[in-house]
């Protein structure tokens, strides 16, 4: 943790060495780098948090995996492949380069106690499954991001009209709604319009991939929209509530002005750390999504993985996903930092 | 000039408010309370009595297998005793039902009290101490959330396996980030009060201050977030449930009852009732945390002190 | 400018005329009725005062008179009329004409009033090129020539400026040039220069006087400072509770006040306490230096004498040190050089190292009482606890000497099962004050304990402290910014500037000249309760 003040000290330090060189860094140029620093060392913590785990691995895990009978030297051979007989700083650092390198390791699966070998590498099994997740959560965010900003937005604007609490009511309806629960509805309603499972495979063309995750983006679209328009509305609110929109108002600005001048310049940050957190979403929603729907994505190999303890499986997706998470929230912060007009116009 | 006659200190009335007892002011504030925080409460309650006398109330045991298999709604052709009908292995719907509120709850709560217990006093502790230790878990729970709680759990599981005590410990610490994060933060604000430091120049020792001094001020948000937290719990629970990885057969419980319905799902097209085994306990699942949502919804409306009024 | 007054009207007509304006307020789940039928007439070219308590309405009132209701109140019922308009009867869009191009409005916080996002010269010119005042280039021109006579420094460049990156007096400065930029009829002042220090203030209210004198602009300055509006207003209406208690021109107010309440507001300045001077020292402060967290040193070299049952105040302007010298004092703030000696002993630098009795010895009392009592405890728990703690009293025993300390501060045992938010303001720092008594210390610092009081509860307040003195033999050690607080009540004064003590005598021989130089500027800024202070300022200045 104390790296997180080394890290930024040091930043600081090379901004004040290129200081003295008369090369003056621009503040929201360091304050990204400050970012971007941050964002790796957490990345870095989190893969020794996720690599980490598997010390905690009970002792007969080789027997578990390979099965009951499985030969004495299977299993040290299995040991040995996996590393447990060498120190944890070096296996971490032999994962992390592997890693680095696009190599996730061999899953699990396909071990037998004989010793026979047929599993698949984890690359294999996660690339097409990758893409398949991305098709889900970008169809579902094309349709989600614009509606429900959009939804927030008026809504703000109208506050307390009827408008707003009946938006307002039904979103706060379908964020309790547990995923699965929404998907079943919409199972019940539009089963004769839709396919209830979303079996696609490398050869189905675009069209009716579309056609056969209409159901599961239509689910993640629902659960997004209610908690992006929740927290669009109540950036804005907020937003409208500060003393230079009421000074706007006191100035004889319009309406319409004072919403596109005044607080529209200042919207950028909260808005996009609102896209960035529900896309977060987005993408671990897509887990439980997936496997209502028979979708094969990445969220559904997760959840096999760790029912079927495929732990290298496992870690990589884990890995992926928390990737994805951080650098969303990485991003909402930088372009809130390239908004910001404290940052941008210093003293 | 008369000095008495324009000011005396027990007669300066201000704008004082009214003196209201604290059960005078629950029951006003009942009074007030909008239908939707009403519905709340009567649908908590119901679920409450149902889960606490889960034992008096189910008609069949909670794993007791019959050997003819009914669907939903056979009762009302007088074939069989199942209203409900009974599942892929021939167990009373309604009873699983009626045991999956206990367990389900249950299990939920104590994670969440749990996780309150750890997230809550690391957080007081960390807004007290707001040094080397606060840094240290600050930044500590800033990466672990960085992970998502669902990856995260389902990764913990697949090492540690799926028991019940397993899940609600994972669950409890990974949940107990958001509490310490929120406990924190509105302490913080407590914390710099002028009266908190009057205790610690008065020489109060570090107990009294955290139990009576900050404690009572940050309840009202702690409560609020408990509602919040419980249903989050709640949901995570019944989502990893209903993956095969959260509470495992026989016990009841509502996540996986919607997974075992889910097998006669591709054929609701043609029937829409075979799509009730997986709708009832998702709905049972969703009204509860509809319920706990609008009674925090107005609770937090009520205690912020925001006013949405123009 | 295309627009003068002249055109729109003579001198001396009415502009603005409110009657019977009633205002509701939504607080407590309930609306209440904030303003109960106020009038307001102002002619052209006039500039009322506009003064009364916090609470008092004035700040509604004020926004009420150009039509427009803050989020949370509805104006009711009543007559506004704007040069000849009826603001009740106008429509959004047509209020939207007049504000910002003849009503111009002024808020108190002028760094959170301007929009982060934009240039200062492109916010003090919007409305005037919004509403066609006048072309943009005419408009930029103008501006610049106002922040020139705002005496805003470099008024070229000052303008490309973002509002972060300029002072908060200079962006009150620019605030009041935004104003003025599309030549308003009419400009309301929401308490302009509360948020300032008073040698800021001093050169604000120059600047703001010049200008609406020298434009003939009718402005409503709303303030809780009388010796404030005494400079700036030609007539004076002071509110309470929601109504009008008087109303006069500014001479016959200050001359001959007839309510009894505006009588009451002059009257901390009739308050006076003749010094006595004493070698008896109770507290002896030596030599300290103090920095907050490695940074810049707040306090340099200070050393303080506090003779025993005597009245010592510190006082400097915001930044000056004289919080952080309470701060080391009480132990919260090590110092990092220096020693503190209390009754010839060395008093440990650090809090956990002061034994109980040396605790209870010094007690606080604070500026807020709001935040100094835990608002979940009755006042009976806020004045037993140091009992119980310093004294171990409980139950009779206990009781019984909370209602004396309570008959002490002149309230009676109903207020022993109140909570904070059941009192009022001067309750509030008279339980404080009980809870102090309660140790029954030596020394007791009191930190701006009154600035946040309305004038005539802070009376009440300083003569409870003045008799307590007197029969407890209790030392004050009265820390504040407040010139008027400090000749009412203190023995001894000492001025800070920047850390450092400037002077440190006799309360006669602070209060007289010769002064040094900066004790010179503090004192001449305080306002004075003369309409012609300002004058005399400018003159002694110059």
């Amino acid at each position: 943790m104390f790296a997180y003040h080394l890290i930024s000290r040091s930043l600081k330090r090379l901004c004040e060495f290129r200081e003295l060189g008369g090369d003056r860094l621009h503040p929201v140029f360091i304050t990204i780098l400050q970012r971007l620093g941050l964002g790796l060392l957490t990345l870095f913590l989190v893969s020794i948090i996720i690599f980490s785990s598997i010390a905690f691995l009970p002792g007969d895990f080789g027997e578990q995996v390979l099965g009951q009978n499985a030969l004495p030297e299977t299993v040290a051979a299995f040991r040995r492949e996996l590393g447990l007989d060498q120190p944890a700083w070096w296996r971490y650092i032999q994962w992390v380069t592997a890693v680095l390198q696009g190599d996730f390791g061999t899953s699990f699966s396909g071990r037998a106690s004989s010793g026979a070998n047929e599993a698949r590498t984890v690359v294999e099994l996660i690339g097409p499954r990758l893409w398949n997740t991305l098709f889900l959560a970008g169809m579902t965010a094309i349709i989600a991001v614009p509606l429900s900003l959009f939804l927030g937005i008026t809504a703000a604007l109208k506050r307390n009209s009827f408008y707003d609490r009946s938006v307002n009511a039904v979103t706060l309806t379908t964020i309790s709604f547990p995923e699965f629960f929404l998907a079943y509805l919409l199972i019940v309603f539009l089963a004769g319009f839709f396919p209830t499972l979303s079996t696609v495979n490398d050869n189905t063309e675009f069209g009716e991939r579309v056609y056969k995750i209409a159901l599961p983006a239509l689910t993640m679209t629902l659960v997004i929209v209610a908690h992006m328009m929740r927290m669009t509305r109540a950036s804005i609110i907020n937003l409208l509530a500060s003393p230079y929109v009421e000074m706007a108002q006191l100035k004889g600005v319009s309406r319409s002005k004072v919403i596109l001048k005044h607080v529209l310049p200042n919207a950028w940050a909260p808005i996009a750390t609102v896209i960035a957190f529900n896309l977060a979403y987005l993408v671990v929603g897509v887990v439980v999504v997936e496997v209502v729907f028979v979708y094969p994505g990445i969220g559904q190999l997760m959840v096999d993985s760790v029912s079927a303890r495929d732990i290298p499986v496992a870690q990589a997706c884990a890995l992926i996903f928390a990737a994805t998470y951080i650098i969303l929230n990485l991003l909402a912060d930088v372009i809130g930092i390239v908004t910001n007009p404290r940052l941008l116009h210093p003293r | 000039m008369n000095e008495e006659k324009t000011y005396s200190a027990a007669g300066e009335v201000g704008q004082v408010r009214v003196r209201r007892s604290r059960w005078e002011r629950i029951r006003i504030e009942l009074k007030k309370a909008p239908v939707s925080a009403w519905f709340g409460m009567i649908v908590i309650a119901i679920y409450a009595f149902v889960a606490i006398f889960a034992q008096f109330l189910a008609p069949f045991g909670e794993a007791q297998i019959f050997p003819k298999a009914d669907l939903p709604w056979a009762m009302l052709g007088g074939e069989t005793q199942h209203f409900f009908g009974t599942d892929q292995i021939g167990r009373d719907t309604l009873s699983r039902m009626i045991f999956g509120a206990q367990n389900t709850i249950g299990i939920a709560l104590t994670t969440t009290v749990l996780s309150f217990l750890i997230g809550g006093s690391l957080g007081l502790i960390a807004a007290i101490n707001q040094s080397w230790l606060d840094q240290l878990l600050s930044r500590g729970v800033d990466v672990i959330m960085s992970i998502p709680s669902l990856i995260f759990a389902l990764m913990l599981l697949s090492i540690f396996g799926s028991s019940i005590p397993t899940l609600i410990f994972i669950i409890a610490a990974l949940d107990s980030t958001r509490v310490f994060r929120l406990t924190r933060s509105v302490a913080i604000n407590v914390v710099v009060m002028d009266y908190v430091e009057a205790a610690r120049l008065r020489g109060e020792g570090l107990g009294w201050v955290m139990r009576r001094e900050i404690l009572p001020n940050i309840l009202p948000p702690l409560v609020a977030e408990f509602g919040l937290r419980f249903s989050f719990v709640f949901l995570i629970i019944a989502a990893l449930s209903f993956l095969g990885l959260g509470i495992q057969p026989p016990t009841a419980d509502w996540g996986s009852m919607v997974r075992d319905g889910s097998r006669f799902i591709q054929f609701v097209a043609y029937d829409w009732t075979l799509a009730l085994p997986s709708l009832l306990p998702a709905g049972a699942v969703a009204l509860l945390t509809v319920a706990v949502n609008f009674v925090v919804d107005w609770f937090l409306h009520k205690t912020s002190g925001l006013r949405d009024e123009h | 400018m295309s627009t003068n007054t002249e055109q729109r009207g003579e001198k001396g007509d009415i502009l603005l005329d409110m009657r019977d304006v009633r205002i509701d307020g939504f607080s407590d789940e309930r609306w209440h009725e904030i303003i109960k039928g106020v009038d307001l007439t102002l002619k052209r070219g006039e500039v009322l005062g506009l003064i009364g308590e916090s609470g008092a309405g004035k700040s509604t009132l004020g926004k009420a008179a150009m039509g427009y209701a803050q989020p949370g109140c509805k104006i009711k019922s009543g007559s506004i009329m704007f040069d000849g308009i009826d603001l009740m009867a106008a429509t959004e869009a047509e209020k939207r004409e007049l504000w910002g191009s003849r009503i111009a409005y002024v808020a108190q916080s002028a760094a959170a009033s301007f929009n982060p996002a934009h240039r200062l010269l492109d916010q003090t010119i919007e409305a005037t090129v919004g509403h066609n005042v006048s072309s943009e280039e005419d408009a930029r021109k103008d501006a610049v020539e106002l922040y020139d006579s705002l005496s805003l420094p470099h008024p070229n460049s000052i303008g490309e400026r973002y509002p972060h990156q300029v002072s908060g007096g200079q962006l009150q400065r620019v605030m009041t040039a935004m104003a003025m930029s599309p030549r308003p009829d009419l400009i309301i002042f929401d308490e302009p220069t509360t948020a300032l220090d008073v040698t800021t203030q001093v050169e604000v209210l120059l600047a703001m006087r010049e200008i609406v004198e020298r434009f003939n602009t009718a402005a409503i300055y709303i303030t809780h400072d009388l010796a404030v509006v005494a400079q700036m207003a030609d007539r004076i209406k002071v509110l309470r509770y929601g109504e009008e208690v008087e109303d006069a021109t500014t001479e016959s107010m200050l001359s001959a006040p007839k309510e009894d309440y505006t009588k009451s507001l002059w009257s901390v300045r009739a308050l006076e306490k003749s010094e006595s001077p004493s070698d008896d020292i109770v507290l002896d402060i030596k030599n300290i230096d103090a920095a907050y967290a490695r940074s810049v040193k707040v306090l340099k070299d200070v050393s303080i004498k506090v003779p025993r049952g005597r009245t010592v105040s510190i006082v400097g302007e915001s930044g000056s040190g004289k919080s952080t010298t309470a701060r080391v004092l009480t132990g919260l703030l090590p110092p990092e050089a220096g020693t503190i000696k209390f009754n010839g002993e060395v008093l440990p630098a650090e809090l956990k190292n002061r034994s109980k009795d040396q605790l209870r010895r010094i007690q606080m009392i604070y500026q807020m009482a709001d935040t100094a009592m835990n608002p979940k405890q009755t006042v009976g728990e806020i004045i037993g606890r140091p009992l119980d703690f310093y004294h171990e009293l409980s139950g009779a025993d206990r009781d019984k000497r909370v209602s004396e300390l309570l008959d002490l501060i002149e309230l009676d045992d109903s207020f022993i099962d109140r909570l904070p938010s059941e009192l009022s303001g001067g309750q509030k720092q008279r339980i404080c004050i009980a809870r102090a008594l309660a140790a029954e210390p030596e020394v007791i610092i009191c930190d701006e304990v009154t600035s946040a009081l309305d004038q005539i509860v802070q009376e009440g307040i300083l003569k409870l402290l003045l008799r307590l003195q007197k029969e407890l033999g209790i030392t004050y050690l009265f820390i504040t910014h407040d010139i008027a607080v400090v000749s009412a009540i203190s023995d001894e004064i000492v001025v800070m500037f920047q850390g450092e003590v400037v002077e440190q005598g006799l309360k006669s021989q602070i209060l007289q000249p010769p002064y040094p130089d900066y004790t010179q500027l503090l004192l001449s800024s305080v306002p004075e309760m003369d309409p012609n202070w300002l004058d005399k300022f400018v003159e002694a200045r110059d």
